[in-house]
């Protein structure tokens, strides 16, 4: 976050060094992208916190830890498909499931849907993709982390 | 001035009725209004840092990153060094997956190719380089390597699927407005 921070103040002043006109230019740009999306951005962001809500982190845990197997997986695979956790919250959950003794397969098929599949986030993805495409994608990442899952469980 | 209100009111109506919703589950109290909009802030803190950052360094992309450079690279023609390209360029990269979708657009208008256009969204959905250090803070060293490892092949082959896919499609990434 804060290596960010700094990445994009070294970058906007030596742009405005090398060119006043193109860096304002620029950043209207970038500012006109950021208006155009965001009210498409703050609904996707209730629609998430109202889900946050009705399924609580130690909700999800008390789920995933109940079962083993494959109907653990299933479940992992559709929480993590659903949720939009952030980072921040969904690693040290992880690593609560695996010290509680749930099998690397389900931890690794959570943590992996949880990034590489959003349904939540799928109207905000149609807006650039389309929703075929968007459908799409999310079904191919969702058939790829289960295979990592699975990967996980075999060599871990 | 009519049609500017409906048009505020069509974009931003839902918004407005979450807040109304909010403030008036913190008069009553109403404890699961107010647990929502607990949860809506702390999402809507980590927008509000990293997308302001993210669209600045996208609007100096757009300016000074010139489209036959990202055609040269990370084009159709530009062969398994454009994988590498935009898998280095998403890992350098912070923030939610909603994040990389104004970026692929703005890649996608350079001349980057729909194979990797959805490399990058694979990248950066499970090889961040700053996630990755907190995943292995949390679930060890073994662990991120294995998962890093297993998901590169598996979103290169997403990236071919989808570009075979769109392939006679017309495809186009779309700028929302």
């Amino acid at each position: 976050m804060i290596g960010l921070a700094v990445a994009t103040a070294i970058v906007l002043a030596l742009s405005f060094l090398a060119d006043r006109g193109r860096t304002l230019t620029g950043l209207k740009k970038g500012a006109k992208m950021f208006l155009n999306i965001l009210p498409a951005l703050l609904n996707v962001l209730i629609l998430v916190s109202v889900f946050l809500y009705l399924v609580p982190p130690r909700q999800l845990t008390a789920w995933l830890g109940q079962g083993s197997g494959w109907t653990g997986v299933a479940g992992a695979a559709l929480l993590g498909s659903i949720s939009l956790i952030p980072g921040f919250i969904a690693f040290p959950l992880g690593a609560i499931l695996v010290r509680s003794g749930i099998s690397n397969m389900v931890v690794a098929v959570f943590i992996t849907t949880l990034m590489m599949v959003g349904i939540l986030t799928l109207p905000l993805e149609a807006k650039y993709f389309g929703w075929r495409v968007s459908f799409l994608r999310n079904a191919l990442s969702f058939a790829g982390a289960m295979l990592i899952g699975l990967l996980m469980g075999i060599f871990l | 001035m009519k049609s500017k209100a409906a048009w505020v009111i069509k974009r931003y109506g839902f918004i407005l009725l979450f807040v109304c919703f909010i403030a008036f589950s913190s008069l009553m109290p109403f404890a699961p209004g107010i647990e929502v909009g607990r949860n809506f802030r702390l999402f809507f803190l980590e927008m509000a840092v990293i997308l302001p950052l993210m669209f600045i360094l996208i609007g100096l992309f757009d300016v000074w990153v010139p489209r036959e450079k990202i055609l040269r690279h990370l084009g159709p023609e530009a062969g398994a060094m454009g994988i590498l390209w935009v898998v280095l360029l998403a890992m350098l990269q912070a923030g939610p997956l909603y994040a990389a979708f104004p970026v692929a657009a703005l890649l996608w208008k350079k001349g980057c190719s729909v194979r990797n256009v959805f490399v990058y969204l694979g990248a950066f959905s499970t090889l961040k380089i700053p996630m990755l250090a907190f995943e292995i803070g949390f679930l060890g060293l073994k662990f991120s390597l294995l998962r890093a490892l297993f998901s590169l092949p598996v979103f290169i082959g997403i990236g071919y699927l989808l570009a075979l896919d769109l392939k006679n499609r017309n495809f186009a990434v779309k700028e929302p407005r």
